[in-house]
Parts: C-alpha cells; structure tokens; sequence
C-alpha cells in the first residue's frame, strides 16, 4: 500500500498550558491533534501522578500532532515559545501515512 | 479547647485523612482515581454554596455582607506581604520562589473552609451563610499582590498573558461552582434546599470524609516527594504562618462583629493555604519556581496543621472572645 511521510511529534506539558500550547499551534497553522492524558512520570522536575489530584497545578498532558515534513518548523516555533519556561519533553519522530491529503 | 480538639481529632473527617496520609506514607497502594476525587470536589463546592446560599435567603443580608467581602480581600492581598518578608526573613527562598509561596498563603483552601463548617455544624454554631462568597472573594487578590512582588524587582512574570491568566483565576471551575451554587441556594431558598437535602445534606460528611481520604493519600504523597525540597526555615514558616493569618483573621471578624461561627470562619479562611487555583497560576505565571515547594508547603504541611490543631483552635478562640 502507498504510505506518505510525515512527521510525529509529542509535546508533553503541563496541564495548565494545554490551551496555550494548542492555541499556538492553530495559530501556527496545526488545526489537527490529539491530546491524551498522562497517568503520571518522573523526570528533573520530580514525580507527579493524576491519581486524587483535583488540581490542574500537577498534571501533565500529552499533545501529539502529525504534520507534513515541510510544515515541522513553524510546528517547532509555536511550540517552543509556549514550552521553553514550563516543564514538559518534545520528541519528533518519522511517521508513514496512508492519507497525505489530511496532513 | 482540649475537648473540642480531641473530639476533633477522633472525627471520621480527621481520622479518614489520616488513613490517607498513613497509607500513603506506608506505600501503600491505596488511591483515588481523578475523576472520583474531582466528582466529590465537585459535590462539595456545590453543597457547601447551595447551602450558603440558603442560609443567607432564610436570614438575610445585613450590612457586614459588603464589608465581609472587603475583609477578604483585604487579608487577601496583604497577607502574601506578610508571608513573603517571613520567608525571605527565614527561609533560603529566593525572591520569585517566596512570591509564589506567598500567594498560597494569601488565598484560600475550600476544604480547610468545608472542614471548619463542618466542626460548627457538628457543634450547633452558626455562622454568616454569605461567608461561602467571602471564601470565592480570596482566592484571587493574593496572586495580583504575589505577582507584584516580582514585577517589581525583575521581568520574570509573562506580564502579557497577566489579563488571561486573571480570567482563568477569576472563572476558574471552582469560583464559578461555589458562586453558581451559592445563587441558586439564595435564589430559591429554604423551599429549594427541601428539594434536594437528601442528596446535599445527608451524605456531606460522608462525602467529607472520603474526599479527606484522598487529600490524605495526596499529602502524604507530597511529605514523600518533597522530602528534601523544604528546609526547616520554610517548615517552620508553614506552621507558623496559619497562626499569623489566622490572627488576621480574627481581627477582622471581630472588627466586622461577626457571629462566632463567621469569626471562626474568617481565620479559618485566612490560615488556610490555597491548593487549586493560586498552584494552577503559579505554574503559567512562574514556572521557573519548582512546585514541589509550594505544593508541599500547602498540602503536606499547613493543610494537615489546619485540619487537627488549627480548626479546633479557630473555632475556640473564637467562641471564647465573643462569649459564644
């Protein structure tokens, strides 16, 4: 079957900066994502869990975006100015679609 | 005020957090899920301003509701001030960190405050129903005068997302649960509260008790990570200021001529430390600043001091200065 390339990248971040950071990305021309949430992690910022929290101030979410490979750099810079201060990973990946026309 | 501390200590509401924290110290693998403890926040914020409410439509308003809300936001704005010069005075907290604790000081815990309506409760004291819209008053002066302390000195706030970030606190699903619930119960009254007290009045302490179960599981779980992230200047502070602000408190019911159950409320208020809205706009206001620090403070310190020494303190002292 015919796949096109793409690219796949996670924006772990903080709850509180979830609208922000999907705010940037429509405005960077990135209208398609998913958000999941994340059960909870380690990392230099110390642990965190979802479980009982009623706060939004300790969670952490997960934005995934796959993109064509010419559109990743303006993605980057939407991303990175919302990101940068804030606790949070952003990984990139190569990815194979099947419809290129959706991306 | 022994008594009233052992009874309070002894409580379902107080021994469940303390299961909590115990599991949670132990490791346990005990746990509630988010959805759970957000569901049960959510029926609190509701019950306890319905209630609000309808106590106010039974009694009516009398002209301390306008001056109560400026109390509040009075202690509010200036008790960060208060907290900030200690915490630099006494902790190794740079300038920004002890502005961002500080605003947790300023502001509000709602389950500290549902905590303490349920020792009045439990004692037959009443208390000003409109002190729901006092609790919804405080929750945001303190970040404006915490943001302040840091402007001042540095540009390390996002001054241009300051607007949003005030929206956000000010609409924040809490504020907006507690005020909405607080204006149904005026609004349709003891005959409203007849509808729905077998949902709202019956299973609240219950409800208390295993959302004070969760907060158990959370604290202890901020005593186990924080371990190390507080020294004792910053400890000590977070037993020290509740009493300082609780003192604040009481200064400003008794210049109002509140009840005893509204005074007692008023340093409940003041004592507590918020955990919802001001740790939310730390994050997006001063993320530079680690959150395990106020986190830690407000959860696993002045929380659990508020809720087995400090309550029965409040309401004592306050039942004993106004002959109640």
């Amino acid at each position: 079957m015919q796949t096109h390339a793409a690219k796949r990248v996670e924006i772990t971040i903080e709850t509180v900066m979830q609208a922000r950071l999907t705010r940037a990305l429509e405005e960077a021309g990135v209208t398609g994502y998913t958000i999941l949430p994340v059960l909870g992690g380690s990392g230099r910022s110390g642990g965190w869990s979802r479980s009982g929290q009623v706060s939004r101030a300790s969670g952490m979410v997960q934005v995934i975006c796959i993109i064509r490979p010419e559109r990743l750099d303006p993605l980057l810079e939407a991303a990175f100015a919302v990101v940068e201060p804030h606790i949070g990973v952003v990984t990139i990946t190569d990815a194979q679609v099947l419809r290129a026309e959706r991306f | 005020m022994f008594d009233l501390a052992l009874a309070n200590l002894l409580s379902p509401v107080v021994l469940s957090f303390v299961l909590g924290l115990g599991a949670a110290l132990a490791r346990s693998d005990l746990s509630v899920p988010e959805a759970v403890a957000k569901a049960m926040s959510l029926y609190l914020l509701f019950a306890i301003g319905f209630k609000g409410g309808v106590s106010v439509a039974d009694h009516g308003v009398d002209g301390t509701l306008g001056l109560a809300l400026l109390g509040g936001v009075v202690l509010s704005a200036a008790l960060p001030l208060v907290a900030f010069g200690i915490l630099r005075a006494v902790s190794g907290l740079d300038r920004t960190a002890a502005a961002a604790v500080a605003a947790h000081y300023g502001s509000i815990s709602i389950v500290t405050f549902v905590a303490g309506t349920a020792i009045l409760d439990s004692r037959g004291i009443v208390f000003e129903g409109y002190m729901v819209a006092v609790a919804a008053a405080m929750e945001a002066p303190a970040i404006l005068t915490a943001l302040w302390l840091v402007a001042r000195k540095s540009e390390a706030t996002q001054s241009q997302g300051r607007g949003e970030l005030l929206h956000e606190v000010l609409l924040n699903g809490s504020i907006v649960l507690l005020i909405g619930a607080f204006a149904i119960g005026w609004i349709t009254g003891p005959a409203g509260l007849a509808q729905i007290d077998s949902f709202i009045v019956a299973p609240f302490t219950g409800v208390l008790c295993l959302f004070l179960l969760d907060m158990g599981l959370v604290a202890g779980r901020g005593m186990r990570q924080g371990r190390g992230v507080l020294d004792k200047g910053a400890l000590a502070f977070g037993l020290v200021m509740p009493l300082i602000g609780a003192t604040a408190g009481l200064g400003v019911g008794l210049l109002l001529g509140m009840s005893a159950g509204g005074i007692a409320l008023f340093m409940v208020l003041a004592a507590s430390a918020s955990y919802i809205a001001v740790p939310a706009a730390m994050r997006v206001a001063l993320p530079q600043v680690n959150p395990a620090i106020y986190l830690t403070l407000s959860l696993a310190v002045t929380f659990p001091f508020n809720l087995t020494i400090g309550l029965p303190l409040y309401v004592t002292l306050a039942e004993a200065l106004t002959g109640g």
